[in-house]
């Protein structure tokens, strides 16, 4: 008796690791396309795959997406040598420049019309909802009932560029690098999460950990799709956003396909309506954005100014001042001891 | 009659007076040889892969990591919750064994699967099964997301096997006969408590709660929904591997894990040494 | 043996007051908490979320989870089955061989099960990942990979569990002594049929238990893998990482079912070790 409950018990976990193997390796199979991705486009690059789907090119073609914090992501391709990646989508330039050094990644994968950039957005401020503490812009985030959370500049993309929307604000009204690093200083100390990825901080202001959280402009909108009980606020200055994405040297074929579906107005208009701001020339008159302030004219100006990248210098350059890697200590990781320090 | 899942490490440890011991064959010397190379392979190699990762930017490197504010205090933190949850584990844990082996009431055996239950829990179920009641929509209206309360409780409720797991054979096997000639002698039940039961269990007690303490240092799936990694106040050390590692940087992130690494052999060196000396004494 | 003690049965207010302190910290930190992730289950929060078994079980169809939850069964078994064959012969070897470095062995051997989770990911990365191990190199050069792959994945599993089956038997084999293994290979048995018919015999129920409590802990492991894991849907997405990645992208129904089989999964492992253990105690 026992015996056979012991050979059925085997049998059974035995069949199920056999599917599991035969399933394991047929997702392996040429028309699949890996997607390592930053933390926040999932919703978006799963709406693209569904239409890409529709296309010729794209009949069948199936899709498997890991998506995380953006230097996490990037460093596990690195690690894995690209091993079943075929498209990257990363928050950060130098994500992808791993890559290329690393000889993933073509050397002229920014050399088209569109930089290597497939999504944009911008810097805001979200809050709970009604703004009950009436946060207006980027200076109050200094105040003391503000609890601020953020993603991590080690880890995540999302926070390099939060951090440069404020430090540009801070350039906004005139300051000097001195006064922009106690500015900068006094918006870290109200710090209460720093969170792995932007996805990360967006769970934990859900959680309630504190009442004010910088992230995308997408994910907002996205966290306002999916229910979520907040409102976002556009400073009036804020950060221009851009997402590179690139296709692998070894990838299969179809996946240049698909980064020109990504790019195409049916593409960007996926974006758009997850709350992306579209790159290139798209026409989103005629697209409602549900979840953004306005659903008609879901992508305002702010009202003073957009900063870019460009004007800083780029991001080799930003990186180089600011963000140490290795714990060496930079710009950004001094100003952030010295905030957090007890 | 008790089911002991946690096992302190003593009984997986030969004792070092064999019983008997064979000369080793070719056969069983083959054996030998495979069992250490795949041993090697999985566990000693990796190990040593971090502790080479450490120790590649030198001793300054390797110090200067550790007492870098933050990672101290992560450190700190990790120590001082971990051995809060001991004390506690060490005190409450004899509790529960006490019930569970003495007193007699209807739904005990319930009571004996539960205690396993955070043993046996995926840790990350176990964050989630904390989280929902203990979490943002608490229908008690607690929420311990991103609090040293919160890193108490995760820690409390993964290592509560252990103290109470450990200490229950014992009191099982304690022989009645002593209690009762100090009940005789007019000894209160707490004396006789404190004079006779409790130091047969303090072997026990202490392998149980350095197996707590060890698991309390290393715990990372529970937290991981749980704490909210501020630094200086809910990071801990396994939380702060993670963020090196994510953050790129493997050396900072391989010194922090050799001194989880010291600590976890401290640990089993320890029990070893117990161990040893109470079958020496039995 | 209880009746002899009549010390030890009389009840005092004491008694009671332990006995309910005992059974509400248990409520406190166990029973509610499971009960909660139960409920939500079944009734999710969520907005616009179905509750109800059908919703479950459609929750679970899903071909996402049901990899994630094929992958854990790959990763479980095999685990399980190296941690077994390993955990047989070196029980054996430390138990009854005399070699030097034999005392140390079996200090190491407990190592695994303190290790950090993240520390034993970093490890094996640190090892094998092409990228930067020790070994990335050459492994990648004869065209093996571990990192990102199901092997890795198996690897970091099996490291977790490695002592569970090897804590089982070595009390066990300590217990039996060698006396009939004497006697047997005296009569003129060969090691194999000894091993078969004398300490096989013996020790099966430590095994078996071991096993059980090894798959417990691979199906749940969650730190390792997710270092070493690609962690994307259909590619190294084991049913832990699964929980973590639904919980934190806005499909927290998901997210608590797969939980739930899990919980399932090893409170019946829990059953099935005391099923087990009783027999063998009434021996």
């Amino acid at each position: 008796m026992k015996r056979v409950i012991k050979a059925a018990a085997l049998a059974v976990t035995g069949a199920l690791a056999l599917t599991a193997c035969s399933s394991a390796g047929g997702s392996d199979s040429a028309d699949t396309i890996g997607i390592y991705g930053f933390a926040v486009p999932q919703a978006a690059n799963e709406a693209i795959a569904d239409e890409f789907n529709k296309t010729d090119e794209g009949k069948g073609v199936k899709f498997s997406g890991s998506y995380g914090a953006s230097g996490e992501q990037s460093r596990k391709v690195a690690d894995t040598k690209g091993k079943d990646v075929d498209y990257v989508h990363f928050s950060l330039e130098g994500d992808v420049t791993r890559l290329v050094d690393a000889g993933l990644v073509d050397e002229d994968w920014n050399a088209g019309p569109n930089k290597g950039i497939v999504s944009s957005s911008v810097a805001v401020i979200a809050v709970e909802k009604g703004n009950p503490l009436g946060i207006k812009g980027w200076e109050d985030l200094t105040r003391d009932d503000v609890d601020v959370i953020t993603a991590d500049p080690a880890s995540s993309g999302a926070a390099r560029w939060n951090i440069m929307a404020l430090y540009t604000h801070a350039l906004s009204l005139g300051q000097t690098e001195a006064q922009a690093d106690e500015y900068l200083k006094k918006v870290f100390s109200n710090v209460t999460t720093w969170a792995a990825s932007g996805r990360e901080a967006t769970e934990a202001f859900k959680k309630g950990v504190g009442n004010v959280l910088i992230t995308y402009e997408n994910e907002a909108i996205l966290a306002k799709q999916k229910g979520e009980e907040l409102d976002y606020i556009l400073p009036d200055t804020t950060f221009l956003i851009e997402n590179p994405g690139a296709v692998l040297k070894d990838a299969d074929p179809v996946a240049t396909d698909w980064l020109n579906f990504v790019l195409s107005d049916a593409g960007q208009t996926e974006f758009v309506k997850k709350g992306f701001r579209p790159v290139g020339g798209l026409d989103i008159s005629a697209i409602e954005v549900d979840g953004a302030n306005d659903p008609a004219a879901p992508f305002p100006a702010p009202s003073k100014k957009l900063y870019t990248i460009d004007e800083l210098g780029g991001w080799k350059a930003v990186t180089k001042e600011w963000f140490g890697k290795d714990g060496e200590k930079l710009r950004f990781d001094n100003l952030y001891a010295e905030a957090t320090k007890q | 009659m008790t089911e002991v899942l946690v096992k302190p490490a003593g009984p997986a440890r030969t004792s070092s007076r064999p019983s008997g011991l064979f000369r080793l064959t070719p056969a069983s010397g083959i054996g030998l040889g495979i069992a250490l190379v795949w041993f090697s392979v999985l566990v000693l190699l990796p190990l040593a892969a971090v502790v080479g990762a450490a120790a590649a930017g030198g001793w300054g490197a390797f110090w200067n990591t550790l007492t870098d504010a933050q990672t101290f205090a992560a450190l700190r933190l990790t120590v001082i919750e971990a051995g809060l949850v001991t004390v506690v584990n060490g005190i409450l844990g004899t509790v529960v064994a006490w019930v569970l082996v003495r007193d007699q009431f209807f739904g005990k055996r319930i009571l004996d699967v539960v205690i396993d239950i955070p043993f046996a829990l995926p840790t990350i179920v176990a964050g989630l099964v904390l989280l929902s009641l203990y979490g943002p929509e608490s229908p008690v209206g607690i929420n311990i997301v991103n609090t040293r309360q919160g890193i108490f409780l995760a820690l409390l409720f993964v290592t509560l096997p252990f103290v109470v797991r450990t200490v229950q054979p014992v009191l099982i096997e304690l022989d009645a006969d002593v209690e009762e000639a100090a009940a005789s002698l007019g000894a209160s039940r707490f004396t006789t408590f404190r004079r006779i039961i409790l130091p047969s269990l303090v072997p026990a007690i202490t392998a149980g709660s350095s197996l707590g303490f060890a698991r309390a240092i290393s715990e990372f799936g529970s937290l991981v929904l749980i704490s909210g990694n501020t630094p200086y106040q809910t990071e801990v050390a396994s939380l702060k591997i993670l963020k090196f590692i994510e953050g790129d940087n493997q050396a900072g992130a391989a010194a922090v894990a050799v001194l989880l690494l010291l600590v976890a052999i401290v640990t089993i060196v320890i029990l070893d040494v117990v161990s040893r000396r109470v079958a020496r004494r039995g | 043996m209880a009746d002899t003690s009549t010390i030890r049965n009389r009840k005092g207010p004491v008694t009671y007051v332990m006995r309910f302190g005992v059974i509400g910290y248990l409520a406190i930190l166990v029973v509610w908490p499971l009960y909660e992730v139960t409920a939500r289950t079944f009734a999710p929060l969520e907005r616009g979320a179905e509750g109800g078994f059908g919703a479950f079980l459609e929750r679970l169809q899903d071909p996402s989870v049901t990899y994630a939850f094929q992958l854990t069964a790959t990763c479980a078994f095999w685990a399980v089955l190296i941690n077994t064959v390993f955990g047989v012969g070196i029980s054996l070897l430390l138990v009854r061989y005399q070699f030097p470095g034999r005392r140390i062995l079996s200090v190491l051997v407990d190592l695994p099960m303190s290790v950090s989770p993240v520390v034993v990911g970093l490890a094996l990365v640190l090892a094998y990942s092409s990228g930067q191990g020790w070994f990335g190199e050459a492994l990648e050069s004869a065209g093996i990979f571990i990192i990102g792959t199901t092997p890795g994945l198996i690897m970091a599993t099996a490291f977790v569990s490695l002592p569970l089956v090897v804590r089982e038997i070595v009390p066990v084999l300590e217990e039996i002594g060698i006396d009939a293994e004497l006697a047997a290979s005296s009569l003129g048995a060969n090691g194999w049929q000894t091993f078969r018919r004398i300490t096989l015999p013996s020790i099966k129920w430590a095994v078996v238990y071991g096993v059980v409590l090894s798959m417990a802990r691979s199906l749940g492991e969650f730190g390792a893998v997710k270092i070493v894991s690609p962690g994307a849907e259909f590619r190294g997405e084991t049913a832990t990482i699964l929980i973590q990645n639904r919980y934190t992208n806005y499909e927290e129904p998901t997210a608590y079912a797969a939980a739930f089989v899990l919980v399932l999964a090893s409170v019946l492992a829990l059953v099935v070790v005391s099923l087990i253990r009783k027999p063998e105690d009434h021996k």
